[in-house]
């Protein structure tokens, strides 16, 4: 819903101005009550007094785009606040709905039919605000799980250095493109930054491979190529090798071993190291 | 005016450093120039550097084949180094792997790999030959 809500009605804001006192007490009751005395009454009143104020301006005489603005974004902040301190988005739409049972008393017992259908239109005025505030805690929701999911990125992809001119990318879980590029830039990075010239990434922890993943992996080996570095896959599972020969991917110039030990003792190998056992007597 | 790309000359071997953007023009002349020196020369390997260079397009991947291809004829080896990570990537992207163009992290690895491949940069005499 991007539009703020529209609805004009001079003679409820009069009403609603009129008795802004007694409103305001009954409708910060109403909330203190349905917030289980979680939020300290002034607080309430002081968030309730800008919102009611907001309310009658968007629905007095000469509200236009501007007043219903303010209005929205008020909700909008109030429902971020909200979801701040833990509290549901039920709780604060209902916050939002307490304002028609108040107004509804207002009207006395028995209002005559036209009230009524002013209260109507009134009742759904509130409804979509109530809405506003649903959406917007819905929004500030997806931003934290956004985030959460960026930091896991970068803290679930690791580069160690193996030995002098030989990096290691252990990759743990699932591999999506997103994670499989942060990946691939980061081993990059790595490798001009140290000046290594051997790659190992790891696969043994990862559950799945798809065809975007292997060619993602293609695309990292091929371009640290370019650069000037081998790139060695270990650690690839039965599962998973039987997934890339039965999807037809061709790994066929991709130097790959069993186990992350193959892998290392093949980069020392190339780049010149070579491992010898001590003969016992020297131990 | 066209910027041309100083050509170095350390032993036998022929050192480009590409430090600014290059427009087709000046890669035209550094492929002249470059075909001519290494005849003058009689250079055995071509190290191009391309640290500096930041974006990459398919032309200047390209130029690094056609590069290649023309040292190769003249009997000199060529090495890219110094390609930065987001170059590589972009190169992979665009399906240009440069095949046939050795690679290395950075100019002393470069010259390295040239002198083990058996063009001494000291001698420019070839091991096996």
């Amino acid at each position: 819903m991007t539009h703020p809500p529209t609805f004009a009605d001079p003679e409820i804001a009069g009403l609603l101005r009129e008795n802004k006192q007694r409103l305001l007490d009954d409708w910060s009751r109403e909330v203190a009550l349905c917030l289980r005395g979680s939020l300290e009454p002034e607080e309430i009143r002081e968030d309730l007094a800008e919102l009611l104020q907001a309310m009658i301006a968007a629905m007095d005489e000469g509200a236009d785009e501007t007043t219903t603005g303010e209005l929205r974004a008020l909700l909008e902040e109030l429902s971020r606040r909200r979801a701040r301190q833990d509290f549901r988005p039920s709780e604060t739409a209902t916050s939002v709905f307490a304002i028609k049972d108040v107004v509804r008393a207002l009207l006395g017992p028995a209002p005559a039919y036209e009230t009524l259908e002013r209260f109507f239109g009134f009742s759904r005025f509130v409804d979509e605000l109530a809405l506003i505030t649903y959406d917007s805690y819905v929004n500030a929701r997806e931003q934290v799980i956004i985030d959460q999911a960026e930091q896991l990125l970068e803290l679930s992809t690791p580069v160690v250095k193996l030995w002098e001119g030989v990096v290691a990318v252990p990759l743990v879980g699932t591999l999506d493109s997103a994670r499989t590029q942060v990946v691939m830039e980061k081993m990059l990075q790595t490798l001009v930054e140290t000046g290594s010239e051997y790659a190992v990434i790891d696969i043994t922890g990862v559950s799945a491979v798809d065809t975007q993943v292997a060619q993602h992996l293609i695309k990292t080996v091929a371009a640290a190529r370019l650069m000037g570095a081998e790139c060695v896959i270990s650690g690839i599972r039965p599962q998973i090798a039987h997934t890339i020969v039965t999807l037809g991917i061709e790994f066929s110039d991709i130097v790959t071993k069993a186990s992350l030990a193959d892998a290392l003792a093949y980069a020392l190998r190339r780049s010149g190291v070579e491992i010898v056992r001590l003969p016992e007597e020297t131990q | 005016m066209t910027t041309r790309v100083p050509i170095l000359k350390v032993g036998h071997i022929l050192l480009v450093s590409i430090q600014v953007d290059l427009d087709d023009q000046a890669v035209m002349a550094l492929q002249e120039d470059l075909s001519e020196r290494i005849v003058a020369t009689g250079a055995r390997g071509v190290i191009i550097d391309i640290t500096a260079v930041e974006f990459v397009d398919s032309f200047i991947g390209r130029m690094l084949s056609t590069i290649a291809g023309i040292s190769r004829m003249l009997d000199a080896e060529t090495v890219v180094v110094g390609m930065q990570p987001a170059v590589a990537i972009t190169l992979v992207e665009l399906g240009l792997t440069l095949d046939g163009i050795r690679t290395a992290l950075d100019l002393e690895k470069g010259m390295r790999l040239l002198s083990a491949a058996g063009t001494d940069p000291a001698s420019g005499k070839r091991a096996e030959a």
